[in-house]
């Protein structure tokens, strides 16, 4: 047996039997109702096949059966982790067929909740991937945080995770004028129990405390030395490979591909980030450890830390503009009204946006009736999994967790 | 989405005669409408053409123009589309392809023999080979030269395809009962 430092080395020599292993569905660490089958030599992986559609509701024939307002609470769950910004993709789809503009104020109103939603989202994803990695701490920080979104976000609308709050022509609500300050937040920031404060001044209170906390997250797992072993190097997905399998948000920028839809998708969506000054990071980065490679765990996670400080950004901007630029008193509203019985003009759109985990596409195609003759949701989590076999393909048992949970999946997205 | 002009141009002088045409929609996405037989060729022409470079598929899938008996008529006629939707990445553009299979009315096709067919771009993007199985376990389109056309998101055993309009909710699978 060849001596080597590189325990792998050693582990391909000794052939031993060939073993099925069942990863899933019930496995904390897929994310979800994901199974995976494993065909293992030791500890060395040799296939991954995955099985979807444990979560199968066939969300697109509902579509065909409501009008589109009635659908926007199915678009909900599919990805519950950022609602909002799924309800924003449906909604601005629908718009474009109808040859609709939201108001001003809606418009504005959506970036402020899709980005605390991808702030939430990314937080979320932080924590859980920590978690698969065995460290507990940065899960509850993340939760944490992610708490007084919630707070915020039900101050909003009155749900915590499935909003239905943007719709066709605009958003359900006005923002409210006064909220009680989080109880949370209250907490964490000092401020008495039960003083009132407007929700965009609550926002801001928490993107003021928000801010040094994230350096503690970069201390925690980005700079954390076990972690950096457990994800550089690891998972490689190659710039052509994650454009050929269609990846895209965090996994296709990790991959070293500055492409992000708030800035070069369809009119319709970049016109609600022009205002905005935000930056797309996309890998490599200068200041990564010295194991990482271009397209490894390692990158799609700090892509998604990185997002985070800029939609930290937008939302300061879009407070400016809430207040000082008068948007909040602009006399067009908040919605225009949506008749259920409004006939879809007999024509079809297709349109991508940006959502935490990738590019989100609706397709709509009216047929001169109330009811879309056809729904169609392509879920960027759909064709960043379709890369697990890729990725898993002679890496070590235990580091299939470290590569599923790099590629932040929803599986409510995925079988839809 | 502006129309495609440019792209249909190169497409019609590249492909035999009377395999291309150019939908332009007054309100909505305009579309290349393909002869099932050009599409591969189409295809890579789009992808590798380097005044085109659309190097992604964002998403296939398919439409069934079908009305049941009974139900309101649909504009197009009785027809599977197979709809591809195309990006390029340097070019920041979009396109819209589509196949037209024909589609008899009622049950007549749910025999597995005699699913209408089309040629699978599996290889020309990896991104297709799931979309391929997807549209073939929603719709029962058979994709010609698909490595691996399983069902994705239903079991293997299910009958019938949900998305076609003149779905079967099925009464009962495996003891469980439906409806």
């Amino acid at each position: 047996m060849p001596q080597s430092a590189d325990q792998r080395i050693i582990e391909l020599d000794v052939r031993t039997d060939e073993m099925l292993v069942n990863m899933g569905p019930q496995h904390p660490s897929t994310h979800g109702v994901l199974r995976l089958v494993l065909r293992t030599d030791g500890e060395i992986v040799h296939e991954v096949i995955p099985h979807l559609g444990y979560l199968h509701r066939c969300a697109e024939k509902i579509g065909e059966h409501l009008a589109p307002p009635q659908w926007v609470p199915y678009t909900d769950r599919m990805d519950y982790l950022a609602a909002m910004n799924m309800n924003l993709g449906f909604s601005l789809t629908v718009e474009k067929l109808m040859s609709q503009v939201a108001p001003p104020k809606a418009q504005l109103i959506r970036v402020f909740v899709a980005e605390l939603n991808r702030i939430a989202s990314h937080l979320l994803g932080m924590g859980a991937y920590g978690l698969d990695l065995g460290s507990f701490t940065p899960f509850l920080y993340g939760f944490r945080e992610r708490e007084i979104i919630l707070d915020l976000l039900e101050e909003v609308c009155g749900a915590r995770l499935t909003y239905s709050y943007v719709t066709p022509g605009g958003v359900t609500h006005d923002l409210p004028e006064a909220i009680p300050i989080p109880p949370g937040l209250a907490m964490l920031t000092g401020r008495p129990a039960g003083a009132t404060i407007s929700w965009v001044d609550a926002v801001i209170l928490f993107l003021d405390w928000l801010g040094p906390r994230i350096d503690d997250y970069h201390t925690l797992l980005t700079e954390n030395h076990i972690f950096v072993q457990r994800t550089a190097g690891l998972g490689v997905l190659t710039r052509e490979k994650a454009i050929s399998y269609g990846c895209s948000g965090p996994v296709l920028r990790g991959s070293g591909v500055e492409f992000d839809l708030r800035r070069h998708g369809d009119k319709i969506y970049t016109s609600l980030y022009e205002k905005f000054e935000f930056d797309i990071p996309t890998a490599p980065f200068r200041n990564a450890p010295r194991e990482v490679i271009v397209g490894d765990n390692w990158c799609r996670f700090y892509v998604r830390m990185l997002e985070v400080t800029q939609s930290m950004r937008i939302l300061r901007q879009a407070a400016d503009l809430w207040t000082i630029g008068g948007v909040s008193q602009d006399p067009a509203g908040h919605k225009i009204p949506y008749r259920l019985t409004t006939k879809l003009p007999a024509a079809e759109v297709y349109l991508e946006t940006e959502c935490p985990r990738g590019q989100m596409g609706f397709y709509v195609i009216g047929n001169g009736a109330a009811e879309p003759l056809r729904t169609r949701a392509k879920s960027s989590s759909f064709c960043n999994l379709s890369v697990i076999s890729e990725l898993c393909q002679g890496v070590l048992l235990a580091d299939i967790p470290s590569i599923a949970g790099s590629l932040d999946i929803v599986m409510g997205e995925i079988d839809r | 989405m502006p129309s495609p002009t440019f792209e249909f141009s190169l497409l019609e002088q590249q492909l035999p005669g009377g395999s291309v045409r150019l939908v332009e929609a007054a309100a909505g996405d305009s579309w290349i409408e393909l002869k099932s037989h050009a599409l591969r060729q189409a295809c890579q022409i789009l992808r590798d053409h380097q005044d085109c470079q659309f190097n992604v598929l964002s998403d296939l899938t398919a439409v069934d123009w079908f009305s049941p008996a009974g139900k309101k008529p649909v504009i197009a006629g009785p027809r599977f589309e197979v709809v591809y939707h195309l990006l390029s990445l340097a070019r920041r553009q979009t396109l819209t392809l589509k196949v037209i299979l024909p589609r008899p009315g009622g049950d007549e096709l749910t025999k597995d023999a005699e699913l209408p067919e089309i040629p699978s771009i599996a290889d020309l993007w990896l991104a297709a080979n799931w979309h391929e199985r997807e549209a073939f376990d929603m719709f029962g389109i058979r994709f010609k030269g698909h490595p691996d056309l399983r069902r994705i998101l239903c079991p293997e055993d299910w009958e019938g395809y949900p998305l076609r309009k003149d779905y079967v909710f099925p009464l009962e699978y495996h003891g469980i009962r439906g409806r």
